[in-house]
């Protein structure tokens, strides 16, 4: 048992995920049965060998460049409503749960 | 002439020749969406005034005596993962269960401006989690040539409504495998391009350097339609590669004589059955015969793609998900305090798949554990593309089967997370890779279940890939029909 209750409370604080005590349990199970599986990733040596996060850098990029300029094909112009108009504000808000007509409301964060 | 079982072309003809009208299309694909659907299960919403409108706009061209587009009059489903303004997205969750986006995905855009008529969102594992639609929080999705067994997933719905004539066309989307297992299961073609072919703005996100968008049709010619359609960069997906989209209606119809096939010995390991097996023997004796070389190539690595992908995907999900937080839009449960509203929204909202995988993606990525596993993963995933690499330079692609089996019955799986995620185990790889993968019907099991190959290619090569699926689609000599249409 690689994950305990504890550790499976502590992710799902992290996760912002409530779990009932029945569920807690039944997901140390499967966290478990799922990390050994993953464990066989052990056998292999991969020391000398880079991540990859990403598979976009196979077109358009710049070789020379380093770091974001790598990736300048993919940049544009840095100008408001570029691509498209952004959403009105009724529009954007039409969706919240629960919004004044300015703002998203969410309970009271800050106590004074 | 049957209205619901044309092919793009046919049923563009004959809106175009006045043989019908896009209205009657419409309407006679939602007359069997009553029909079968109560059974099926592949909709989840319907927007027919959305769809009709369409219809109008291309029966007037038609009357007017103008060239229809390439979809004209073509009725699609849309995997309820992407956004769809004005139509109620729920990602097949709880969630997002009353979400109405306020804007289209690129590639529905795309679609309805080539004329085709977008009937409803399709039903799928809730955000595309899921290898047997059993994960949608609203209902699971029946296999259309056996009720009794799973479409496949994510996008069993799109699969499950082209298989059963609800629509000529579905877009789904694909992160380890959801297009062409599902396309598999349920007897359909399945394409999934490669990434970066296919713009994603408006896809509801899994996991972003995995997910791609792609059609299921009930022909490999149709596929290459659609492709034509949703392919080239859009400025809206800074991912969406910058670079000239093929004809690849004309490409298919090239002879594949003096191509070189491979076929790695690590797909026909133990576990795979035996009439999957027999569908790659009868592919290679036919591709053979018209002139292709056969060639045994190795990918070393492929028995650790699904820890790989297990642990990526989870980990891009973890990150992804977090903005479901019952502030901006989607469920809301209201708790004492802002963290109290989050988790009790979310503990509501999603369903134990998601649950389980938002775990695991947070556990791989918390301190202490992020080398480990995360990057791990990601070393790993340098090889599996270096396999295909390698093997790239000596074959022109590669033939495997697309899943293990044919499909399983519903509740079989469900139970045993990693029993569910070994499905894949065919799959995933080209995610990883990012490379094109097309699953196409190559024959019926004893118990008359369709069984899927796959044929995975060069990045941006989706020409040879739907080649090499054109000419081996018609061997499979079975009708995508269901048996259990009546008069079929």
């Amino acid at each position: 048992m690689k994950v305990t209750e504890k550790d499976v409370a502590y992710v799902a604080d992290l996760a912002n995920l409530e779990l009932s005590a029945q569920e807690r349990a039944g997901m140390v199970r499967d966290l478990n049965s799922i990390l050994d599986y993953i464990e066989r990733l052990s056998e292999l040596d991969t020391s000398n060998v880079e991540p990859m996060a990403q598979v976009s850098d196979r077109y358009g990029v710049d070789e020379s460049k380093q770091g974001s300029e790598r990736f300048a094909y993919a940049s544009r112009e840095d100008v408001v409503e570029g691509l498209r108009k952004s959403l009105p504000q009724d529009v954007a808000l039409a969706n919240a749960p629960d919004a004044d007509g300015t703002f998203f409301r969410v309970p009271k964060v800050i106590e004074r | 002439m049957q209205l619901t079982q044309l092919t793009i072309d046919a049923a563009r003809s004959a809106v175009q020749e006045r043989k019908t009208t896009a209205l009657a299309l419409a309407e006679a694909h939602y007359a069997r969406i009553q029909d079968e659907d109560e059974q099926i299960g592949a909709f989840l919403t319907l927007c027919k005034e959305r769809a009709l409108e369409q219809a109008d706009r291309i029966d007037r061209m038609a009357a007017e005596g103008k060239p229809l587009p390439p979809l004209g009059g073509v009725p699609v489903g849309i995997k309820d993962v992407m956004s769809t303004r004005g139509v109620r997205t729920t990602a097949g969750s709880k969630i997002l269960g009353h979400y109405i986006p306020p804007y289209d995905c690129t590639a529905v855009a795309r679609m309805e401006a080539a004329g085709a008529m977008v009937l409803g969102k399709t039903n799928c594992d809730e955000f595309a989690m899921g290898s047997s639609n059993e994960n949608s929080a609203f209902r699971p999705v029946h296999n259309p040539r056996d009720l009794s067994r799973v479409p496949g997933g994510s996008s069993g719905g799109s699969a499950a409504a082209v298989a059963a004539d609800m629509a000529v066309v579905a877009l789904g989307s694909d992160t380890g495998g959801s297009i062409r297992q599902p396309a598999s299961f349920c007897g359909v073609v399945g394409l999934m391009p490669t990434y970066g072919r296919v713009s994603r703005y408006g896809l509801i996100a899994f996991a972003s350097s995995l997910d791609h968008i792609g059609p299921l049709t009930k022909t490999v010619k149709d596929a290459a339609i659609v492709l034509r359609t949703i392919a080239g960069r859009d400025p809206m997906d800074a991912t969406s590669a910058d670079l000239p989209v093929p004809d690849y209606v004309a490409e298919i119809v090239k002879p594949v004589r003096g191509l070189r096939l491979g076929v790695a010995k690590e797909y026909f390991g133990e576990g795979l059955d035996g009439e999957v097996r027999h569908a790659v023997e009868s592919a290679i004796d036919r591709l053979k015969s018209l002139g292709c070389e056969i060639l045994q190539v190795s990918l070393p690595h492929t028995p650790y793609a699904i820890p790989a992908y297990y642990l990526i995907a989870t980990a891009e999900a973890s990150s992804n998900l977090a903005r479901y937080d019952g502030v901006k839009f989607g469920l809301r449960v209201e708790g004492d305090s802002l963290d109290d509203m989050y988790e009790k929204t979310r503990a509501a909202g999603f369903g134990a798949e998601v649950r389980r995988r938002v775990l695991i993606g947070t556990y791989a990525l918390s301190a202490g554990y992020y080398d480990a596993y995360y990057l791990k993963a990601q070393r790993v995933r340098t090889l599996i593309a270096r396999d295909f690499a390698a093997a790239f330079e000596r074959v022109d692609c590669i033939l495997t089967p697309t899943a293990p089996s044919a499909a399983f019955a519903i509740g079989e799986k469900s139970d045993n997370p990693i029993a569910m995620y070994l499905n894949d185990v065919f799959t995933v790889p080209a995610n990883l890779a990012g490379l094109p993968a097309i699953s196409f019907p190559a024959g019926l099991s004893g118990d008359g279940l369709p069984l899927g190959l796959q044929i995975t290619g060069r990045a941006f090569d989706e020409e040879t890939v739907l080649r090499v699926a054109a000419v081996l689609e018609g061997a499979a000599s079975f009708r995508h029909l269901p048996s259990f249409i009546a008069g079929a």
